[in-house]
């Protein structure tokens, strides 16, 4: 009797911890994601990165990624061409993560035309785009530190004076 | 004996799948190799590559706003930028940078990229070849 005791006492216990940890790891994803830690893909990073930052699918959605993907040849003036495994594999990353849609960026094909970006950043001077430091929009970097992985925290930005 | 046979030919097979999905590392004296074949293919009258022909093609534009030197600067012995986004873009110069010039695709991809844009049109072996004298004559 005492020992069956023992035993359940002892299963509560473990299932306890386990679901304990579960939480943990669950909590953990949610910060990840609220701090813009997003999914990565090995390929993405390496040629969507190249010329520019390897910018987040979240922030445009399916439909324009799909338009991209189609047209790198004559990628905004330049000629982003890729072999066909790789751009398969961008493009089924880049449709996998996209965003809802809700960004307003239904027609855009650039992040910076989208009502989302236009909203979130209102307040920044119109000179400061023009600092040879930033010069385009397009340059997350310059102002988020973090961009590169992927963290657009917005008590992190620095504008560059 | 033919079980022996079938899997040597599977080891075989094997060997030759794993060489051909490595990137196929290479130096840019192999690579160079590869664009003076070409060249002698496409021209019996092929006179060699030349460091100055490939330095003056690197520093002019050709039609198009943008040269090489344009994001790549006229010294590949430093880093470059990307003349539109601001991006920095490492040496080009094997010298300064070992990566260049060590995986054949990467360097095709490039070159089919930039020459669009730079030319309008793909390049040929000669100016590929000479474009690469130039960077390979470059000491750090």
């Amino acid at each position: 009797m005492n020992k069956t005791i023992q035993m359940k006492m002892f299963d509560v216990i473990v299932w306890a911890v386990a679901l304990l940890f579960a939480f943990g790891l669950l909590a953990g994803e949610a910060m990840a994601e609220s701090k813009g830690v997003a999914a990565a893909n090995a390929t993405w990073k390496a040629e969507c990165g190249s010329c520019h930052l390897a910018y987040p699918p979240q922030l445009l959605p399916a439909s324009s990624w799909r338009q991209i993907m189609a047209g790198l040849p004559r990628h905004f003036g330049a000629d982003a061409s890729l072999d066909a495994a790789s751009a398969a594999e961008i493009g089924a990353f880049l449709e996998r993560n996209a965003g809802s849609g809700r960004r307003g960026g239904e027609a855009a094909l650039r992040i910076t035309e989208t009502r989302w970006f236009l909203r979130k950043h209102d307040e920044v001077r119109p000179s400061a785009w023009n600092n040879p430091q930033v010069r385009t929009a397009a340059n997350c970097s310059a102002c988020h530190g973090g961009a590169e992985r992927g963290d657009f925290d917005e008590h992190a930005v620095r504008i560059p004076r | 004996m033919q079980p022996f046979k079938s899997m040597a030919g599977v080891l075989l097979a094997g060997a030759l799948a794993l060489t051909g999905l490595a990137a196929v590392a290479a130096t840019p004296a192999e690579i160079q190799k590869t664009f003076e074949a070409e060249a002698r293919a496409g021209a019996p009258g092929f006179g060699g590559f030349s460091a100055e022909r490939g330095r003056q093609f690197f520093d002019s534009t050709h039609g198009n706003d943008w040269s090489c030197a344009s994001c790549h600067t006229l010294n590949p012995r430093q880093p470059g930028k990307h003349a539109k986004t601001g991006k920095e873009i490492a040496p080009m110069a094997p010298a300064a940078n070992p990566q260049r010039f060590s995986d054949a695709a990467k360097v095709e991809k490039w070159f089919k990229r930039n020459c669009k844009d730079v030319l309008g049109r793909a390049c040929s072996a000669q100016e590929k070849g000479d474009v690469l004298a130039y960077l390979m004559s470059l000491a750090k």
